[in-house]
Formats: C-alpha cells, sequence, structure tokens
C-alpha cells in the first residue's frame, strides 16, 4: 500500500493491464513521448513501445473511431481525448458507433474501448478547458459512464472499464489529479462499474454526488459533524447507468436529500437521480430534494473572479446540508 | 473513361493478362447478375407492398464485385456500405440472407432486424457493422488496419463509401490517419454522380475524387466503374501495395447510379430520363455480358442457366424470407450490453 495521487493512480491501471493483456493499447494526442499533457501515460511510451503507446494526428473522431475499429479487431484500446471539452467533434462516433455497436449487429459485434477524458474546472481553463461533459452522454443506452473520486477508485473503475465488453466513457477530474492523494494498493484489484458507494454513513441529510464535488462533499460533512449534522454521502461512481437501488435506499435512509454536481443545473446527470427519487421513494421524503449544481450559463469563464462565481463552492454546500438539517 | 465493348469477333481477351480464369469471369459476372436480379425483385417487393424500403445497387455492381475479387476474400476485413449487393455476395453472403435482411426478419445475419436494408454487417465473414449517418466505417477500416499492425496479422482492411461521402470529416480524419502510419487500408469510392439529389459538381470542386489521395500522401487511382475488370485489376494492386507495407490507396470507382437515391425517391425531380438512359448504355451488366459473350465465355446456354439458377434462388429465398419470424418484441431489450449467462 502506497499513498498515490489521483493522476498516478491513473497511470498505474493503464500499466497495469497493458503489462497483463498485450491487446490493450493506449491513443491519442500527444500520449506518447510527451506523455500527455497531464502526464497520465508517463512513462508508458518508454516501456511499451509507439505502436502500443500511439500519438495519433489532431483528429477526435479518428481517435475514438480508429479506437472503435482497433475494438472490433479484438483489441483493448483506451483513447485519450486531450479536454473532455475536445471529444465533441467524436460524438458522433461515440454515439452512433460504439454506443449501438452490440444493439444494431445483434450481438454480432461489440466495441470493448475505454475513452479517458479529463473534465472540470477550477484550473484557469476558461470556457473550453473546464467542462463537464457527462449530461450529453448520460442518455445513451449502450454506453457507460464512469467517474471516480478517489485514487483508489480510479485506479480500479479504470482497470474495470478497459476490461469490460462494452464502451465506457470515463472521466477524470483535472483538479483531482494532484489535489487528492489516497491509499492505493499495488495489487491487481478492479471497483466494480455500475455500483455508487457510501463514502459516508449518516442519519440526517443524505448527499448524493460524483467526481471531485465528493471530496468538497466529505470536507463539508466533516464540518457539520461537529455542529451535530450527521451526513450520509453517497458517491456514484457510474454515472451512466445509474445504481438505482443505491441511489434509492441512501434516499431512504435520511429523508432529506441533497445533489451536487459542478455540471450546469438543467438537465444534469442529477436531474436523473432526483427523478428515481422522486419515482421511487417520494413519500419517504422528509423536505424537498434540493440541488447545487453551476448555474445555466454556456461554461465558466477564464478570468479568475468570473470562474469563482461560476464554480460549486464548498461553503454552498456546506450551507445547503445545513439548510436541509434544518428543514 | 468509359470502354465501348461490341459483341464483334476483334474483342480481345483482357482477364488472362490480369491472372483471371474463364471461370473467375463468369463467378465475377454471375454475383453481378445476383446483386441486379435481386434488387429488380426488391423493388417489385416495395411496390407490391411486400417490404417498406429498398436502397439500390443497380449501376455499381461491377465495381463492387471486381473490388471483391481483388482481395483475399479468407482473410481480409471488410467495410461495405448500403449499396454494395454486389460486393456482399461476391464476399460470401448468400441471396437468403439477404432475402431476409430486406424482409427485416430475425434470421437476418447483419442485424436481426434491426437495421434498415442495406446495413451490412456479418462477423463470420470479417464484415464489419455500419450506421447510416454516412463514411463512419471509415475509421474503424483504419482501426481494423491499425490492429492487425499491432498484432502483425498481414491483412488489407478494404472500405467503400459515397462521393458524397468523401466530403465528410471522418473521411479526411481517416484518411490521414492510415496515411501517417502507413496502414494497409484500401479506400474505395463509389462515385455514383449523385448524393441524393445533389450531383456530383455541387459537391466536389476536383475534377476526381482520387485526386485527394495526393493531399494524404497516399497513392490515388480512378478507374471505370462500369469495369470489373478495371475494379479487380486497381484492387489488386492497392492491395498489393499493402502487403508491402506502402501503405493506404484510395481508389475512385466512376459510375452511376441507375435508380433513385432510395424507393422513398423520385430522381425525375432532379435529373432528366435521357440522363439516365445515356448511363444505361455503359450498364456494367449489360456490358461486362457483351465482353463475356463476344470472347465465347458467356454462352446461350450457360446465360440461360445461370439466369433460371439466379431466379430460382431469389424466389425461394424471397419465399423463405416473406415466412420467417420476426424478432420476438420482447428482444427489443436485448444486447444493449453484454449479457453474461
Amino acid at each position: 500500500m502506497s499513498v498515490r495521487s489521483y493522476i498516478e493512480a491513473i497511470t498505474m491501471a493503464l500499466d497495469e493491464e497493458m503489462d497483463r493483456d498485450q491487446n490493450v493499447f493506449v491513443l491519442g494526442e500527444d500520449v506518447g513521448k510527451r506523455g500527455g499533457v497531464f502526464q497520465a501515460t508517463k512513462g508508458l511510451y518508454e516501456k511499451y513501445g509507439e505502436l502500443r503507446v500511439m500519438d495519433t494526428p489532431l483528429a477526435e473522431s479518428a481517435i475514438a473511431g480508429v479506437g472503435i475499429g482497433a475494438s472490433l479487431y479484438g483489441l483493448r484500446p483506451v483513447a485519450e481525448m486531450q479536454f473532455s471539452d475536445f471529444m465533441l467533434p467524436a460524438a458522433n462516433q461515440i454515439i452512433s458507433e460504439a454506443a449501438k455497436m452490440r444493439y444494431r449487429s445483434n450481438n454480432d459485434w461489440s466495441a470493448p474501448l475505454t475513452i479517458r477524458a479529463p473534465f472540470g474546472g477550477g484550473v484557469h481553463g476558461g470556457l473550453y478547458h473546464s467542462q463537464s461533459m457527462e449530461a450529453i452522454f448520460a442518455n445513451i443506452p449502450g454506453l457507460k459512464i464512469v467517474i471516480p473520486s478517489t485514487p483508489y477508485d480510479a485506479k480500479g473503475l479504470l482497470k474495470a472499464s478497459i476490461r469490460d465488453n462494452d464502451p465506457v466513457l470515463f472521466f477524470e477530474h483535472k483538479r483531482a489529479y494532484r489535489l487528492l492523494k489516497g491509499e492505493v494498493p499495488e495489487t491487481d484489484y478492479v471497483v466494480p462499474l455500475g455500483k455508487a458507494d457510501v463514502k459516508r454513513e449518516g442519519t440526517d441529510v443524505t448527499v448524493i454526488t460524483y467526481g471531485l464535488m465528493v471530496h468538497h462533499v466529505l470536507n463539508a460533512a466533516q464540518r457539520l459533524a461537529e455542529q451535530g449534522i450527521s451526513t450520509h454521502v453517497l458517491d456514484l461512481r457510474t454515472i451512466y447507468p445509474l445504481d438505482k437501488e443505491s441511489i434509492i435506499s441512501a434516499a431512504q435512509k435520511t429523508g432529506k436529500v441533497l445533489l451536487v454536481t459542478e455540471d450546469t443545473k438543467e438537465g444534469s446527470v442529477l436531474s436523473e437521480v432526483a427523478a428515481i427519487i422522486a419515482e421511487n421513494c417520494l413519500f419517504e421524503l422528509d423536505a424537498p430534494i434540493k440541488r447545487v449544481a453551476a448555474p445555466d450559463a454556456p461554461a465558466m469563464p477564464y478570468a479568475g473572479p468570473l470562474e469563482q462565481a461560476f464554480m460549486v463552492k464548498p461553503e454552498q454546500i456546506e450551507q445547503a446540508i445545513q439548510d436541509l438539517a434544518e428543514f | 473513361m468509359i470502354q465501348k465493348m461490341k459483341q464483334t469477333a476483334q474483342v480481345t481477351n483482357r482477364h488472362r493478362a490480369l491472372g483471371l480464369t474463364d471461370q473467375d469471369v463468369l463467378s465475377m459476372y454471375e454475383n453481378m447478375l445476383k446483386a441486379r436480379r435481386v434488387d429488380e425483385r426488391l423493388w417489385l417487393l416495395n411496390r407490391a407492398g411486400k417490404i417498406p424500403f429498398v436502397v439500390s445497387c443497380q449501376g455499381q455492381e461491377a465495381a463492387q464485385v471486381g473490388a471483391a475479387f481483388g482481395l483475399n476474400r479468407d482473410k481480409d476485413y471488410v467495410a461495405p456500405y448500403y449499396r454494395d449487393y454486389g460486393f456482399v455476395f461476391a464476399w460470401g453472403m448468400t441471396i437468403r440472407e439477404m432475402m431476409l435482411n430486406n424482409f427485416a426478419k430475425a434470421e437476418d445475419p447483419n442485424s436481426g432486424g434491426r437495421q434498415m436494408p442495406g446495413h451490412f454487417g456479418y462477423r463470420k465473414l470479417r464484415m464489419l457493422s455500419h450506421s447510416s449517418p454516412v463514411t463512419t466505417q471509415n475509421p474503424h477500416a483504419v482501426g481494423i488496419a491499425l490492429a492487425a499492425k499491432i498484432k502483425g496479422d498481414d491483412i488489407v482492411s478494404f472500405v467503400t463509401f459515397g462521393e458524397g461521402s468523401s466530403n465528410q470529416g471522418d473521411f479526411h480524419e481517416a484518411a490521414n490517419f492510415a496515411a501517417v502510419h502507413k496502414l494497409p487500408v484500401i479506400f474505395m469510392c463509389e462515385n455514383n454522380h449523385y448524393a441524393i439529389s445533389v450531383s456530383l459538381k455541387k459537391q466536389v470542386a476536383c475534377a476526381h475524387i482520387s485526386d485527394r489521395a495526393i493531399g494524404y500522401g497516399m497513392y490515388g487511382e480512378s478507374f471505370d466503374g462500369n469495369d470489373p475488370l478495371a475494379a479487380y485489376a486497381a484492387v489488386k494492386k492497392a492491395a498489393d501495395r499493402a502487403h508491402r507495407g506502402e501503405g493506404p490507396t484510395l481508389l475512385e470507382a466512376n459510375g452511376y447510379r441507375l435508380m433513385p437515391h432510395t424507393s422513398d425517391d423520385n430522381d425525375m425531380t432532379y435529373r432528366s430520363k435521357e440522363e439516365v438512359d445515356e448511363a444505361k448504355k455503359h450498364d456494367g451488366v449489360v456490358t461486362f455480358a457483351e465482353y463475356l459473350r463476344a470472347i465465347h465465355v458467356l454462352t446461350e446456354d450457360v446465360e440461360r442457366e445461370m439466369e433460371e439458377r439466379i431466379r430460382k434462388e431469389i424466389d425461394a429465398a424471397t419465399n423463405d424470407a416473406e415466412k420467417a419470424p420476426f424478432a420476438e418484441p420482447d428482444s427489443v431489450l436485448h444486447y444493449v450490453y453484454e449479457e453474461k449467462n
């Protein structure tokens, strides 16, 4: 066991899977010699060579589409989109092709590729290096979407994604890369897809969230515990398809639900979480479902104060939990 | 470009020099004829209200069949597009399977009735599944070639698309990727001069689609799409280059779409009957038969027998497919993801 950063956990997962299975290979922009702009593929080019750690032309649809083709041949490609904001040119390949390959061929073909993409704000990234893209892909049956919140989960979920026989979008919070550190076993373990995880047990208020927001919520819960408020925290981990059972039982646990995302509010993944709760356990709620999210503005601006104004802040989360506790 | 083959004693044997036997060219013709006769039957079935939709191959059979013969039909991977009836027959799909596909029945090997007709895909034949947004299959074909290179397998990856499709970003991204990594891909554009109603001149400003090859640093060539021997020669040469590690090739088959875009289209709203009639004079199915007759390979007996064999097979396949069951309604929920037992 050793303490690793979130990005080191990603690199470990890639390295272990490439070592374990000759069919696993990485492709993307700057993933080779440079080791990725965030260094997620650091050292892999030297270890596995340029065919298995392939620098591609700057063309996202080809990165996804060529990855799909290689997966049809029986390989397990891990395609990197340099920033999730840049993956929209690949959206047709992801939505019309990868997600529908198994279905449209009546189970004859499948596309077991993983697409990794850094997302999220708070890094002075401006409109196009800060977005949360998950909601765009979160009503596409055939796709799985994974967003880890800790280094431990990042390694285990990435390994599970690579081994999964269907296409997986794997979003990594770029601010989490070096901010979050935690115990990551050197052993070969996987964290199952499709399962949410209770990150903190509590009795007064339930918070359902994912990604970097889990970190902010846990910090808020820690502070509120000193005031006698007990917070239950559910980390979705796989945000599509959702783990409905865990969502329902987490909501039932306290009867007061706060949903937190750094994505813009309307039509976010949490809108679906709210619908699941409303459909299944409305009468067990003691307060209206509350959401904390980014404002419905196109994307976060570059200038510091504007970026701050856009971002979900830890104080907002703390206040919302407190309001619900007192409701 | 278009060779006129007259039924005269002076016609010389063109296929022997390409290494093709009389049996090979007869087999080519039979596959072309199969595609034509199946296509004709599909229009009848559509107009009789038995099938809701037809997407037609007529006019493009020669290039399709010639291309298939230029590849290794036991090893290579292919991504044919929705007009490639001639190609998929030459590649091993049966008329029965084609009819099941057009009747959208459960037994259809392409998609079990999930996709519209002509959206081919057959893993047993190393034929990729394709969708309706055009040219999305091009990057897949490149991915196949890349995977084969990583695994050290000596295969060719072949993909077709229309000239309208050659304007899509995926065409460009795939071609560039394949060229940069010198991958064994053959891109074959079936230029039928129409993207639904929009004619070639409104689609591209270059003289030939194959002219685009130079921009990618790959070899490009155009050939007469009505001549299966020209298609065979061009594809064979491209495959040889691929095997030698010389990278991808962009081919262009110059042809013509004889029928409307689909059974839902009326082509007389955008082109004239005279134009279509003129194109019919160069129809590959007709001109190749003339060639084979002139060199005494397609005798009257052989031709009659061939037509009869195909007609019987189409009759039986149509009957079978019409009677075959649709997939169970519950199956609509199956195979969204892997189903583990």
